[in-house]
């Protein structure tokens, strides 16, 4: 069973779709990337997705059934616009917004206790939330959207506004959440975090589905065939090599269609210079982003 | 828990911890024991003998030798003007009057006083008013008739039931004083308790936590939590208000007596007093929670809820008129005007009778216009809620609302 499935979903304001017809699944135990431009719609899916705006057709399914209250209490949702009670204390606010999914006082206290260690926010516990910093601020939001143990999390822009320690701790967090069989939703710009957690994506742009599936997949769709080589020595010219492109530290040899990597690297070899690093070139999901967007940007 | 339920526990109970609410409510009771007590206190201390004022006058008609006590007053005979006037100087008595030899024919008497006044005393106008009368008339009318000329009229106001029967509650200011306060004190609450739901929903959007509370709950459980949580917050002051008032009132009359003891409380009044504060409340708290959704600001929603607010507060800006004709017909429109009605009501039920079914329809007005409200706050809410910094016109506001 899929935690998300969405079935050609449209949402338009003042006659101009902000979701186009848009289907995508998530699977459970795995993150999933959310990823495009602003403006692209990737609010308004989740949005739709967290029943908080209707969509004007299609449909979905969240944890196997149609989005209710009960199931609502399933998900745990950080938005990209984060907000919590500015006079209420950091224990009374995490309780109570812990009580609106479902867990008594007793526990949530307790699961709060331990959260809030995990992430050394235990000494600002009876803090008002007006008194922290915006990074502090947002890992209480993260707890919030963690502590009821949803079996599917969406969180829209998480990294905004944290320092590398905390945006580590939330990264370490998250493959945690992958690890106990949860569905994880991250929308963010971020692309190398993207890279480095994801497992499969979906890329939308003004609303419309530009690339989805599996991010190894995708990056090999986008190979450029070339290799990446860093060497000591003097580089004479390789055959099946059209084009090398000088780099900071490498080369990026360009191949001709009929030669494969592996034949380089023995040409390579042949020529006796020393290789230090020899990798099949495939590009980051930052230049696979500009390369589809740019070409659908206005 | 029903989250409903969750949102209304919430609510309240953050309500009832501001300090805001707690002044508000404590004042009636606190004021009005502390005034007892200050009275107690007043009147525990013995009181000083009360002062004979000693005015001269000097008869220049001859004839005006009697009656020269009047009540206080002790009037003191002058031979002439000149002793009248070094005796003033001298402070023996605090001013002198003369009764020239044309008093008859032109009523003039002159006073002479050594510090400026606006206008004379009441007290020692009536006292040589009185004085003069008594000894023109004495010898030629019977001493009760001299009587009822100095104060001919006291006049006693009956007020009869539709079976001309003597109505319990008599009216006048002893009937009218606990609800002129409670209305007061209604207008306040009404106010006040709006203003929570407007600046709690108003909060929750400016500082993006609707969307977090909407991940959790459906609007419709929000609206309720939220509307219901603040209306106890405010009936619970309410009922603290009811609730003193007549102990208070016993309080107060059993130990201070005089005009206190004869207050009433008009017939129904405080189960009324109730009706109308909650189907008052509601009115306010959806048009609010309908502000809150479409002002981006708390500061905007504000200035926007100033204009209905200030119907709560209309009644007593025609207090005035409202005092000589309770039952002008245009106080029986907007005794029906739901957000006039429950302040106008509850002055009224103190002025006048407020007929049965006049109460009748201003209620069904009132659930009317809740119904119609809740709808459209709920729209409202679903549609602008998440509309960060954007404020809608009002033919955007009504297009939407069409198309549902």
């Amino acid at each position: 069973m899929p935690a998300v499935e969405v079935n050609h979903i449209v949402k338009s304001y003042a006659d101009k779709a902000v979701v186009n017809d848009l289907s995508f699944s998530v699977a459970q135990g795995e993150i999933f990337g959310l990823i495009g431009p602003n403006g692209a719609g990737k609010t308004t899916t989740i949005r739709v997705m967290m029943d908080i705006i209707k969509p004007d057709s299609g449909d979905m399914t969240i944890l196997g059934e149609k989005l209710s209250e009960a199931s609502k209490n399933k998900l745990g949702y950080m938005p990209e616009e984060r907000g919590l009670y500015r006079k209420l204390s950091v224990i009374d606010s995490i309780i109570y917004l812990a009580s609106l999914k479902g867990m008594d006082r007793h526990s949530a206290e307790e699961k709060a206790d331990e959260l809030l260690n995990q992430t050394g926010m235990l000494a600002n516990k009876r803090k008002k939330i007006e008194e922290l910093s915006r990074g502090m601020g947002q890992i209480i939001q993260f707890i919030v959207t963690i502590i009821h143990d949803p079996e599917l999390v969406i969180l829209d822009e998480p990294f905004g506004g944290l320092d590398p320690v905390n945006i580590e701790l939330l990264k370490r967090m998250f493959l945690d959440l992958r690890n106990q069989g949860k569905a994880v939703i991250l929308s963010t710009h971020q692309m190398n975090q993207v890279e480095e957690l994801c497992d499969r994506i979906l890329m939308i742009n003004n609303g419309n589905t530009v690339l989805y599936g599996n991010l190894t997949e995708i990056k090999s769709r986008y190979r450029s065939h070339s290799v990446i080589l860093d060497f000591e020595g003097e580089l004479a010219q390789i055959q099946g090599v059209t084009f090398k492109r000088t780099h900071k530290g490498y080369v990026e040899l360009v191949l001709d269609g009929n030669t494969t990597p592996k034949q380089v690297l023995e040409r390579l070899v042949s020529t006796g210079i020393v290789i230090n690093r020899f990798e099949v070139a495939t590009p980051s999901l930052n230049e696979i982003f500009l390369e589809v967007v740019g070409k659908n940007y206005g | 828990m029903d989250k409903a339920l969750l949102i209304f526990r919430h609510e309240f109970l953050h309500t009832i911890k501001r300090t805001g609410f707690i002044i508000l409510t404590l004042a009636l009771p606190v004021l009005a024991l502390l005034g007892i007590g200050v009275f107690h206190i007043i009147s525990g201390v013995a009181r000083p003998p009360v002062e004979v004022t000693r005015i001269g006058y000097v008869d220049e008609v001859v004839g005006f030798d009697q009656f020269t006590t009047q009540g206080n007053i002790t009037f003191v005979r002058f031979d002439t003007r000149e002793a009248a006037t070094q005796a003033l100087l001298k402070k023996n008595i605090t001013e002198y009057f003369v009764i020239p030899p044309d008093f008859i024919s032109t009523g003039i008497i002159k006073r002479y006083i050594i510090q400026k006044e606006v206008t004379p005393p009441p007290a020692t106008t009536i006292a040589i008013k009185n004085y003069l009368s008594s000894n023109l008339l004495v010898g030629k009318v019977p001493a009760s008739t001299i009587d009822r000329i100095e104060a001919p009229l006291n006049l006693v106001t009956i007020t009869l039931t539709s079976t001309g029967a003597v109505a319990p509650q008599q009216g006048g200011f002893a009937n009218f004083i606990i609800p002129g306060v409670f209305s007061l004190l209604l207008m306040f609450a009404l106010i006040f308790s709006s203003i929570y739901v407007l600046q709690s929903l108003s909060e929750e959007k400016e500082n993006r936590l609707m969307e977090i509370l909407l991940s959790s709950v459906s609007t419709r459980q929000l609206l309720t939590g939220k509307v219901l949580g603040l209306g106890a917050a405010g009936l619970a002051q309410i009922i603290i208000w009811v609730i003193s008032f007549p102990l208070l009132l016993k309080l107060a009359s059993s130990s201070i007596g005089g005009f206190i003891s004869t207050i009433q409380l008009p017939a129904n009044f405080l189960a009324l007093g109730v009706v109308y504060f909650i189907l008052g409340y509601s009115v306010f708290a959806v048009l609010s929670a309908s502000v809150a959704a479409i002002s981006p600001t708390v500061q905007e929603a504000q200035g926007y809820s100033s204009i209905y607010t200030l119907f709560a507060i209309a009644p007593f800006w025609c207090f005035s008129l409202l005092l000589l004709f309770p039952n002008n017909p245009v106080w029986i429109v907007f005794s029906i005007f739901p957000f006039t009605a429950p302040v106008l009501v509850m002055l009224r039920l103190g002025l006048t009778g407020v007929p049965v079914w006049q109460l009748a329809v201003s209620i069904t007005a009132l659930v009317l216009c809740i119904i119609g409200g809740l709808l459209l706050a709920s729209k409202l809410l679903r549609t602008y809620i998440l509309m960060y910094g954007k404020r809608p016109n009002l033919g955007e506001i009504i297009r939407n609302l069409r198309s549902g």
